[in-house]
């Protein structure tokens, strides 16, 4: 099995906004695992999903505090926008003391490293890593679906756990002010079809119009009763009753048509899941 | 849940007029019941002294009229809070707990009552008692009637008196201790945000990597990590400091900062030498430069700078730490990984409060870029009176 190694050597892709410590953990790694090569080093979480997206590495080293977006955000990023027939990376997660973080990737076996990287931690890691590539280019073709399921399932749990964590419980938001110029607009929620993220703001689109709000998606979730609003993408939010029909596509994504509205959502492979019983 | 919230268990306070009375009923209850007996004993005593005999039968009579009025100013008091929940839902206010609870709201009806009506009903009582039959208290004219009625009123005014008095003492006595506990708590919170294991961790992990890269930067870097700790320990068990103290302290942590951002941090402190020496309250600053990283420069791609300075104004002492980081609007946001809980500057607000009431603000605004270069961002000052 070492045969693939050869001719392939691995890379890997490290997200670390702090630049000591992205070196140092590169350091590491040298010494390690000297095959292993470094395609890129990114500060910030958008530029860790963008570059892994482009350079598709094998292993990804995910700082969970970024600038940005943060490293969680980063992977989700990564598994609705991964392109089909690809082997997905493995990630592991490396954060400083973050409590619920840290219980929510023990309950995942997701690999985890803590700063600072113990040495002998480090050891077992690679080890790990090693195994898994290992395992990947031991078998051919079902393997590959099977390790995007995998992490498709621990991501999952992991953005449920951290995100069933918050600091403070939210009360839920009742009236949406949209301001339009001088007129502010108050949409009860209710009314709201479906929230998309575009770029800094949100866009609230009801059966009539649509508004646009200066929050993100990440500030207004916890403000939605996820019982009544169902995130089926990562940018996209919407009311579970509006949605009349569902439909399911060769890349597991899936299709939305709504009532009261024309437009068409996608649910990502993420959150396909919720609608199984279809 | 935060550790702290385990170490200080506090019960919740009673919801409603009725709870609280019922609590104060359980824990004072023996309390009054030995006032009131004492002062039974007293009255009985008192007039065998007068009569010169029947010391037995006067203190059943005493007891049995004592332990009604009890009855009914404790029993009045918490049907009046009972009363008071009651017409309030009603009519859907909030509810007072404290109101009927304690002092002399809850206390005056029952007193009333019970000067018609705890002698008729203690004279029953001890007749029921001793087989005895007294005279009707509704015939004014016999002596005994008004010494009995005079004894009653003059008891249950004084018990009523005597049992309020201990029941404010009580009531402070828990207030001043509520306050202590408080102000642990929050000096034990401060200490804990100041020492937040994420930035500790982190510079760790930097230090340690620079051992192997630099080890004389990394020896300094220690020294300033050593310094910022002992420092913020001693702050916190001091109540003032030199001004030029708190810069020293800030120009640590920023450098350890700096260490671990790179090029995405620049910093400027600016503290005139005239002012070095002013005594200012400890860690006033420390919480807005931490603040002014971990919501405007560390979510900030491209980082940003951040200028402390400290300038006299007239009367005043202007201190203002300003960043070129994100902005308020998507650094208030709360709910977002890291959030804080404000209490770094809910602590500062309310220290400024404790220390020069309404003559010291906290004043936290948005910067708009302006021509000469400065960017935007967010800038706080604090202005206070110069010592």
């Amino acid at each position: 099995m070492n045969t693939t190694d050869n001719h392939h050597a691995p890379r890997c892709l490290i997200a670390e906004d702090e630049p000591l410590l992205a070196a140092g953990l590169r350091a590491d790694l040298a010494g390690l695992w000297p095959q292993l090569q470094v395609v890129a080093t990114v500060g910030d979480g958008l530029s860790a999903a963008a570059q892994t997206l482009a350079l598709k590495p094998e292993i990804c080293f995910f700082d969970i505090r970024m600038p940005g977006c943060s490293g969680l955000e980063a992977a989700q990023a990564l598994a609705e926008d991964w392109p089909d027939g690809e082997s997905f990376p493995l990630i592991v997660f490396v954060t400083a003391y973050d409590d619920y973080a840290l219980q929510a990737f023990q309950a995942q076996a997701v690999d985890y490293l803590v700063k600072p990287v113990d040495p002998t931690r480090l050891v077992a890691c690679v080890k790990r890593l090693r195994a898994r590539l290992a395992d990947r280019s031991g078998a051919q073709g079902a393997p590959l679906e099977q390790t995007l399921n995998d992490s498709l399932a621990q991501l999952r749990a992991l953005l449920g756990g951290v995100a069933a964590a918050p600091a403070t419980p939210m009360p839920r938001l009742e009236v949406i002010q949209a301001q339009a110029g001088s007129l502010v607009h108050l949409v009860p929620v209710a009314e709201v079809i479906y929230f998309e993220a575009a770029d800094k703001y949100v866009r609230v689109v009801t059966a009539d119009r649509e508004h646009l709000i200066r929050l993100s998606l990440r500030d207004l979730l916890p403000q939605l009763d996820p019982a009544v609003f169902w995130q089926i993408h990562r940018g996209t939010v919407v009311q579970a009753r509006c949605i009349s029909t569902a439909r399911r596509e060769e890349s597991g994504k899936v299709t939305l048509a709504l009532r009261g509205c024309s437009d068409k959502l996608t649910a990502s492979r993420l959150y396909a899941h919720l609608f199984k019983g279809l | 849940m935060s550790p702290l919230a385990e170490q200080t268990p506090v019960s919740p306070p009673p919801a409603s007029a009725w709870a609280a009375a019922w609590l104060r009923a359980r824990s004072q209850g023996w309390r009054h019941v030995w006032v009131v007996g004492a002062l039974c004993v007293g009255i009985a005593l008192l007039l065998t002294a007068i009569d010169g005999s029947g010391f037995g039968t006067k203190l059943v009579y005493s007891l049995a009229i004592g332990s009604i009025c009890t009855l009914i100013v404790d029993g009045s008091r918490l049907l009046m809070a009972y009363g008071a929940d009651r017409v309030r839902s009603a009519r859907g206010l909030p509810l007072q707990p404290e109101r009927y609870a304690s002092g002399w709201h809850g206390l005056l009806p029952g007193m009333l009552l019970c000067v018609l009506a705890g002698p008729l009903l203690g004279l029953w009582l001890g007749d029921l008692i001793t087989g005895n039959r007294s005279p009707s208290l509704l015939r004014l004219n016999s002596a005994n009637t008004r010494i009995t009625l005079v004894l009653s009123l003059l008891g249950t005014v004084f018990s009523v008196f005597a049992i309020s008095t201990l029941e404010r003492l009580a009531a402070a006595r828990e207030q001043a201790q509520q306050a202590q506990r408080l102000a642990a708590e929050n000096q034990l919170r401060l200490l804990q945000s100041q020492l937040e294991p994420h930035m500790l961790f982190n510079t760790l992990a930097n230090l340690r990597v620079l051992i192997g890269l630099d080890p004389p930067q990394a020896q300094a870097m220690l020294d300033r990590l050593i310094a910022f700790l002992r420092a913020t320990l001693n702050a916190s068990r001091s109540s003032s400091q030199p001004l030029a103290a708190e810069f020293t302290q800030l120009a640590d942590y920023l450098a350890l900062m700096a260490l671990r951002m790179g090029p995405r941090l620049q910093v400027r402190l600016d503290l005139p030498a005239a002012l070095a020496s002013l005594q200012v309250p400890p860690l006033l600053l420390q919480p807005l430069v931490e603040n002014a990283i971990k919501h405007g420069l560390e979510p900030k791609i491209e980082g940003g700078r951040i200028d402390v300075s400290a300038q006299a104004d007239g009367l005043m002492l202007q201190l203002t730490v300003r960043d070129s980081g994100v902005g308020l609007n998507q650094a208030a946001a709360p709910g977002s990984l890291g959030a804080g809980s404000g209490f770094g500057l809910e602590q500062v607000r309310q220290r400024l409060a404790t220390l020069y009431g309404s003559r010291a603000s906290l004043q936290l605004q948005a910067v708009v870029a302006d021509a000469e270069g400065g960017a935007a961002g967010v800038e706080a000052i604090i202005r206070m009176p110069l010592p």
